[in-house]
């Protein structure tokens, strides 16, 4: 234990306005270089998991009420984004989020917020080689660019404040299914090529799992399984609820009766 | 013809001077949200800093001029850290209400110290300044203005479209949780638009005071006179601002020049009027980029 731990999340509950609960315990690790999928249904409490770490619960009126988030050793729950962007952690938002009227160019270089005045020729550089296709654009306005194009922007937006911990929020949201295939490979490149350690929040569980070294299902604020990506894989409940096969691996029957009782278990 | 051109040239003379008047609102509202009633003051503290230092003080005019635009600047981050950074988080109405009570707080202070009389400026200005064309005259003054009011369009042009800050205050005005995410030190944000808007306040302050002499009610009102500018620009556009200013001064002095010396005042409130019955989001609006 200890030093090849990134970060550690202790059993943490995340209130809002000081009345909604919405995580009830959350415990989960996650290793230097890892990749770690959180998957889980809508409501589940995902996305909430992200902010607590990035510390975007703050502006939401949202806070860490139990427990504690350890990065390299150092606790970092209720912190400022600001203090915690610096250390390394970064997030990508949920459905793009770029800056409409910034030229693309101009967007990556809003990620270079946390080393303001350091030179980033270079990570321009980088950037464009993961996605050329941002390139292609860089004067352009982000508010003209393309669903696919978008994501790039915003992963390569990222990649520019060099994260030692890059959350990312359903990067396949609304992708065709070649893009996605496209944007994960690239992920999983960023990750061996970069050593970043990344933490994936996704609903097509079938592409988080396959880039994936460990993986943990939630619902209802809670985490019900946790397992290495290829155990996850082949667990016949994540079959059925989250890579849309039942457990014989044909297509899942709506009749099914059997699988509300199945499901009832994890709650 | 002659009385037409003359009326012309005035009018953009003071719409630029308006124009300038309303970029440092712009700027706040761009960033923050926060409609600064404020403003008017701003302008009249700018310059009667440029009063003390020039005229009692005795500095040559150049020093007193870059001290008073320093000293705006410090002044505008000390409003933002001091007023307005409590209240991050509160509701807008709020932190607008706040910028109101400023304002008066402002004015009472400097009709404190300076009385409710028109100060006046020593002529400084250089008279080889001065343009002529014919019968059409431009004085000095203006066009001094016209001199530093683009150098300064310039600079801020250069600022926002290229330097690294100027980029992290337009993302903040853009997506303010994207800006989060990234580590954008938004609190620096608010901190650098309320400077900015104080120093270009102080500046169109200055300039206003030489032209119709340094008086705390005249100058405070043109905080006023900057909403049919900026309503008439759209709120959030730099551009439009400037647009507006133009029109504003244009209309102003052809209805005085043409219809009635006391409509003068009131026109740019009718427009304003009109224009939210006709255009609530303002002639040059940002035009929102729809993703279908």
């Amino acid at each position: 234990m200890g030093n090849n731990i990134r970060l550690l999340i202790n059993n943490i509950s995340v209130v809002y306005s000081d009345v909604i609960q919405v995580l009830k315990g959350v415990s989960l690790t996650i290793k230097k270089g890892q990749v770690v999928s959180l998957l889980g249904s809508n409501g589940a409490g995902k996305t909430t998991t992200l902010k607590a770490i990035s510390g975007l619960l703050k502006p939401e009126n949202g806070k860490v009420t139990e427990g504690s988030i350890e990065y390299d050793g150092e606790q970092v729950q209720n912190s400022s984004p600001e203090q915690i962007t610096r250390k390394g952690i970064i997030q990508v938002l949920e459905g793009r989020q770029e800056f409409k009227y910034l030229t693309v160019e101009e967007n990556l270089r809003v990620g270079t917020a946390t080393r303001w005045g350091k030179s980033f020729q270079k990570d321009l550089e980088l950037v464009y080689s993961y996605f050329p296709a941002l390139l292609a654009r860089k004067k352009s306005l982000a508010g003209y660019c393309s669903g696919g194009e978008l994501q790039m922007l915003v992963i390569g937006r990222a990649l520019m404040a060099h994260p030692r911990l890059l959350l990312l929020d359903e990067p396949s949201l609304g992708l065709a299914p070649l893009l996605v295939k496209e944007i994960f490979r690239i992920i999983r490149r960023i990750n061996q090529e970069q050593g970043t350690t990344l933490m994936v929040v996704e609903q097509n569980a079938n592409m988080a799992l396959q880039i994936a070294h460990h993986g943990y299902v939630m619902e209802n604020g809670k985490i019900v399984m946790e397992s290495n990506a290829e155990d996850l894989r082949e667990n016949p409940d994540v079959k059925e609820f989250y890579l849309g096969t039942a457990a014989s691996g044909a297509l899942k029957s709506y009749k099914e009766v059997k699988a509300y009782k199945r499901r009832k278990r994890w709650l | 013809m002659d009385f037409f051109l003359q009326l012309l040239v005035n009018g953009i003379s003071l719409g630029f001077l308006y124009s300038l008047s309303a970029l440092g609102f712009v700027m706040i509202f761009k960033s923050s949200s926060v409609l600064n009633f404020a403003h008017g003051e701003l302008l009249a503290i700018g310059a009667f800093m440029f009063l003390v230092l020039s005229l009692w003080a005795n500095l040559p005019i150049v020093l007193a001029f870059a001290l008073t635009l320093i000293g705006s600047f410090t002044l505008g981050f000390i409003i933002e850290r001091f007023f307005l950074r409590p209240l991050i988080g509160e509701a807008l109405i709020q932190v607008i209400m706040l910028t109101l009570g400023i304002s008066y707080m402002f004015k009472g202070l400097l009709l404190f110290v300076f009385g409710g009389d028109i100060h006046d400026f020593p002529d400084f200005l250089p008279e080889g300044l001065a343009l002529k064309w014919g019968a059409v005259e431009l004085p000095s003054v203006y066009v001094a203005t016209f001199i530093i009011g683009i150098i300064f369009l310039i600079i801020f042009g250069f600022f926002f479209k290229y330097s690294s800050q100027g980029i992290y205050m337009r993302s903040v005005a853009d997506n303010q949780p994207a800006a989060l995410s990234l580590g954008v030190n938004v609190r620096r944000v608010f901190a650098f638009s309320w400077a900015i808007a104080a120093l270009v306040a102080a500046m169109s302050g200055i300039v206003l005071g030489i032209v119709k002499g340094i008086n705390v009610h005249e100058l405070s009102s043109i905080g006023l006179k900057v909403f049919p500018v900026v309503i008439l620009g759209g709120l959030d556009s730099i551009g439009g601002a400037i647009l507006g200013g133009l029109i504003i001064g244009l209309l102003e002095t052809f209805t005085g020049g043409y219809v009635s010396t006391s409509l003068r005042e009131i026109i740019p409130f009718i427009v304003l009027v009109l224009i939210l019955m006709v255009r609530p989001y303002g002639l040059f609006g940002l035009v929102e980029i729809e993703r279908v």
